[in-house]
Order: structure tokens, then sequence, then C-alpha cells
């Protein structure tokens, strides 16, 4: 029953950067958002600016209705998840979990039911006697997203969580933090660089990019349709080629593809598994590298003026290093001045 | 089958070797001063005095200036120390945690005072405090050497503060700590055994200064190690100043063991910066 309203947030730093740019975001009731972004677009800000820690320069800021645009973290009914866990290393386990309700003034039964319940939710039971430098980096991060949900917070903030854990961890806590949202239902809002942690987790994905928005949607519709360069290139691995588009045809160097978009030029996106190869006497591109991952391959390849180009093939062992081959795109799509103008 | 072989470990030759040589050079004056304070007679070609004897212990504590010396110097320590813990640690907090114009210029200032000789330093601030009526009062010794712990008050409290990570801080805000209760429940506890190091520190400091208890306080105000270094210049007996050292070690014997047990030696390094 927690709604997330951005309205219009621009914040500025000295010196006249926009970190962030005139933006907005609904989040509905028990929605997981994904910001995703590189570093400096100004997704951990935005998160921080809903966290209470950042003042916007101007916009709104609102929760369930509520204006909490100016209002200190302490006052605000959200609950952050830090990169670096940030726990509390002089209190034990109970202790992180329980300073933020007694706070609150709850009396020590009620504490000790609800952090007892929560570590169970986390699967730590009966860890609260542990000292936080006890417990390997997956359970502290684990003991840092019970200290925020053991009070209830109307929204979950999570900036980059997983990102001091190793790759084998990182995927095991997103499914599980993933479930626990679910279950809790509750409105989250969740920072990542990562585009496997947004495309895996989120109902919705918010690309970002120097402190403004590329594209909002369902994460299959970012990956298959991105609407600009920036988002095709971010998201999944993505060939990006310039070239000029002249009577209906797209060429770069010895390639070409039927293109009919009005003249001039354009970059042309392919994914790698979009990209078909057939071996070929009259060539448009050489085959500089094949690797071989067992399920499928890929296929690294040089167009005649060094531009390189990647495709996904069902079987490797057919090519060569140094073989010609012939590129036939499945699925295209072209931009021209950072906009799409076409879609096959 | 492969037998395990427990490699052993050589003997740091040249490590023991430093540390006999750090050993002699620092156990052994204590111990002949030791040794003269529990001496009656000690005549000269004998190696060991020809009497031992509590002789001069009674008739130093017997003195009542040694007895007020004591208390006074206790009194100064604790007093410079709880002035300067309430003036230098939201010093300190300001400039880990905060930005305002002149920050690094009036932080570097706090070293200025031990980046000339003290002596013409202090000689300079008693020409001052003579006309100010300081001279030979309690709290004209108190201004000065509140001067001398400025730099370890502020400076380990600053390494401090800046090691406590600002996430942990935030964080408590983000569970509904008000910014003092932060401080209180969070940044102090987490650098506390850094800061207690340097209150520690600097109550030992102020026990032992000399000059400038010396120069402004003379010749009300006498602190133990004035009235020692009065006795080694001007009692021919010699016992006088050794029972006067041997008493002196006590309080920084007391506050080492203390401190090895409240904070373990990791933390005088991470308040350096180590």
């Amino acid at each position: 029953m927690s709604v997330l309203h951005i309205a219009e947030v621009t914040k500025t730093f000295s010196g006249g950067t926009h970190a962030v740019n005139s933006f907005s975001l609904d989040v509905a009731d028990g929605e997981l958002v994904c910001l995703l972004g590189p570093s400096g677009s100004g997704k951990s800000t935005l998160l921080r600016m809903v966290g209470g820690f950042e003042q916007p320069t101007s916009g709104r800021i609102t929760i369930d209705g509520e204006d909490v645009t100016h209002l200190p973290p302490e006052r605000r009914p959200t609950g952050m998840v830090f990169q670096s866990h940030a726990l509390w290393t002089h209190m034990n386990v109970f202790k992180n979990l329980a300073f933020g309700l007694k706070l609150r003034r709850m009396p020590a039964a009620e504490i000790r039911e609800k952090v007892e319940a929560v570590l169970e939710l986390v699967g730590l039971a009966g860890y609260g006697d542990r000292m936080t430098n006890q417990l390997s980096g997956g359970q502290q991060q684990r003991v840092a997203l019970a200290r925020s949900l053991v009070l209830e917070p109307k929204i979950l903030l999570l900036d980059e969580p997983f990102a001091s854990l190793d790759q084998h961890l990182r995927e095991r806590l997103r499914e599980e933090v993933r479930d626990i949202q679910q279950r809790l239902g509750i409105t989250t809002l969740f920072v990542t660089h990562g585009q496997d942690e947004a495309l895996s987790m989120a109902d919705r994905i918010v690309v970002m990019a120097n402190g403004k928005t590329e594209q909002i949607g369902r994460p299959d519709v970012v990956y298959r349709d991105p609407k600009t360069p920036f988002v095709a290139g971010f998201i999944g691995t993505m060939n990006l080629v310039e070239g000029e588009v002249k009577n209906g045809h797209f060429a770069r160097s010895d390639f070409s593809f039927p293109l009919s978009i009005a003249d001039g030029p354009a970059t042309l996106a392919i994914r790698p598994e979009a990209l078909d190869l057939t071996v070929s006497e009259t060539p448009k591109a050489k085959v500089h590298r094949v690797t071989d991952y067992g399920s499928h391959g890929l296929v690294d390849l040089d167009l005649a003026d060094g531009t390189r180009l990647k495709s996904m093939v069902a079987h490797p062992d057919l090519f060569r290093t140094g073989q010609g081959v012939d590129l036939e795109p499945r699925a295209v799509a072209a931009y021209r001045n950072n906009q799409q103008i076409f879609r096959s | 089958m492969t037998s395990l072989t427990l490699k052993r470990a050589r003997p740091d030759w040249s490590g023991i070797a430093f540390a006999v040589i750090l050993t002699l050079v620092i156990i052994g004056p204590l111990v002949v001063v030791a040794t003269w304070a529990f001496t009656e007679v000690w005549r000269y070609p004998n190696i060991i005095p020809q009497k031992f004897g509590f002789r001069f212990w009674g008739q130093t504590l017997g003195r009542p200036d040694v007895w007020n010396a004591l208390m006074l110097s206790l009194k100064l320590s604790t007093v410079v120390t709880l002035l300067s813990a309430l003036i230098c640690l939201p010093a300190a907090y300001a400039f880990a945690r905060m930005k305002f114009p002149g920050r690094d210029i009036l932080f570097f200032s706090f070293l200025a005072g031990h980046a000339f000789p003290k002596f013409g330093l202090l000689v300079a601030i008693a020409a001052i405090f003579l006309q100010l009526n300081l001279i030979g009062t309690f709290w004209g010794v108190v201004l000065i050497q509140l001067v001398g712990t400025l730099m370890f008050m502020i400076w380990i409290p600053v390494a401090a503060f800046q090691a406590v990570d600002k996430r942990m801080e935030e964080a408590a805000r983000d569970v509904g700590a008000s910014p003092l209760r932060v401080f209180w429940s969070i940044t102090l506890p987490q650098a506390g055994p850094t800061i207690f190091a340097a209150v520690l520190l600097s109550f030992v400091g102020t026990f032992y200064e000399t000059e400038g208890a010396w120069l402004i306080g003379a010749p009300g105000i006498r602190t133990m190690p004035v009235l020692m270094i009065s006795y080694i210049n001007n009692q021919m007996v010699i016992q006088y100043g050794a029972v006067l050292s041997v008493l002196l070690w006590v309080p920084s014997f007391i506050a080492l063991m203390f401190a090895r047990r409240v904070i373990g030696g990791g933390a005088f390094a991470r308040g350096f910066g180590g």
C-alpha cells in the first residue's frame, strides 16, 4: 500500500554539474524497480535523495502522498541497505537489529520477538549473539537487509547491496532478496550497475545516463527494444555499427544491409544472437577469434575497415580464425540523433 | 605416504640483539635509580650498596611539600585533561566531518606549538602571563599545559573520527536516530578506544610536564616533577630524588597497564593513521 512518487527531481552539485536532471518516476505498491546505469549516471544520488541523505535542488518526492522531500532520513519511512553493509561493528547482530526498534521505545519482549522473526526470514536464526565480524560477507549483507526490514519500512532502498560479494554468492542472494521482497510485498528501489542483477530481479528497469532517464520498461522490453543507442550498448552485448544510409541501404565498409529509412548517417544495432554467419566465397568480414562456451560459441569478426563485430553461433567448430564470412542480420534497430528510427 | 615435517623457525638474531640493547638502555638507568631509592649506604668501590633500607622513603614521604606536590599534580592533570577533552573532542569532530573556511590552516596551526623550540615559546608566553597576573597561579599552569595537550587531543581524535565509516552513521540515521544519538551510539563507541588512548596520553603527558609548570608556576605552584628536579639539583642526598622518581613511575605504570587492558596496541597505531 505504499507508492513512491518522484517528480522532476534535480540535484545540482556545486560547480553546476547536474548529478540528477529533472528526473521523474512512479513506483507502484509492491513493485521492485531497478535504477541501472554506469557510475556517474546519478542513480546512487537519486537513491540517496529518496533516503534523505541528499537534498534535491528542486523537485518533489512523496511517499503515499506525503511530501518527504525535506525530511531528514530518521523521519522518513524508508529503509536503506548500503553497499558496504555498514553494520555497527561494536554491536552484535541482535543489537544491530534492535537499535531502531529501541529508538521507537518498543518493549523488550516485543523487540526480541521481532528480531528473531526477521533473522528467521533472512535465514540467520540463532545468529543474534554473533559479532558482525564473525559473519561471512553474505551473512553480513543479510543482517543489513534484516536491519532495514525489521522496521517495516514503506520503501526499501538497496544501494548496490551485492557489489562486494563474489559472483556465486551474488546470484544466490539476489534470488533470496527477490523472494523476500515478493513475499513481503514491499515497494523497493534498487540501484545497480550490473545488468544481470537488473534483468533478473526487477519488475521494471530505469536505465540512467548523465542524470537522466534513457528508458523505463520491463526487463525483457528494455533488452529487446532499446530506445536509445546508449541503452542498446549498455544492456547485454550489442553490435553498434555506425554507417551511412543511401538509397534504402545501410553501408559500412563492405557490409551493407537493406534499410528503408531516409538517407543520412545512422547507427545500426544488432544483437550477437541475431547475427548469422555463413562461410562465403565473397566475404564481407574475416573471423578474428572463435570462443567456444560449450552451450554456444562467440565469433569475433572484423569488417574490412577493422570494425569489430560479435556473433553468437550454435556450432563454433564451423569457423576458423582468418576465414571469410558473410553476415546476415535477422533483427536490427537503427538510431539517428539518439532516437530509434527503425526496428525490425 | 609423505611424512609431515615441521619447519622450525630460525631464531631472529638481529631482532634479539636489538631487543637486548634496547632493554639495557631503557631498563639499565631505571634499575640504577630504583636501587638508589632503596639504598641507605653506598660508597665508591662497591658494586652493590652496603645497606638497603626504607629510611629515605620515610623521610621523603614525611615531608608535607611532597604530598602537596603530588595532590597538586593529580589535580592539575585531571583539570587539564578534562578541559582539553571538552575543548578538543568537539573540535576534532568538526575537523573530521565538517567543511569550513580555513579548516586546513587551523588544523595545522595545532602543530605550530610543537614546531618551535618550546622554551622560547614558553618565555614569550610567560611575559604575557606576567601582565595578566597568571604567573605563579594554578590557572596559569592549567592554561600553559592545555596548550601542550592540544596536538594529541586534536590530531589523534580527528584520525579516529575520520576512520569511522560514514555509512555506519548514515545507517543509524536511516533507522531513526537523531544526529546527536548517532554521535553518542555509533561514532563515539567506534572511535572510543583511540580517543581513550589520546586522553590517557594527555593525562600522563601533563603529569610529567616540567618546563611550563616550572616557568609559569614558580614559585607558588610546585608540581611533582618540578619538586623532583629541585631535589636533584639542590640536595646533597641522592636518595630524595631517586625516591621521588620511583614514586613518579606509579601513575605512568598504572596508565600503561590500564591502556593495555582497555585498548590493545592497535588503537594507537590507528590513531596515527597506521
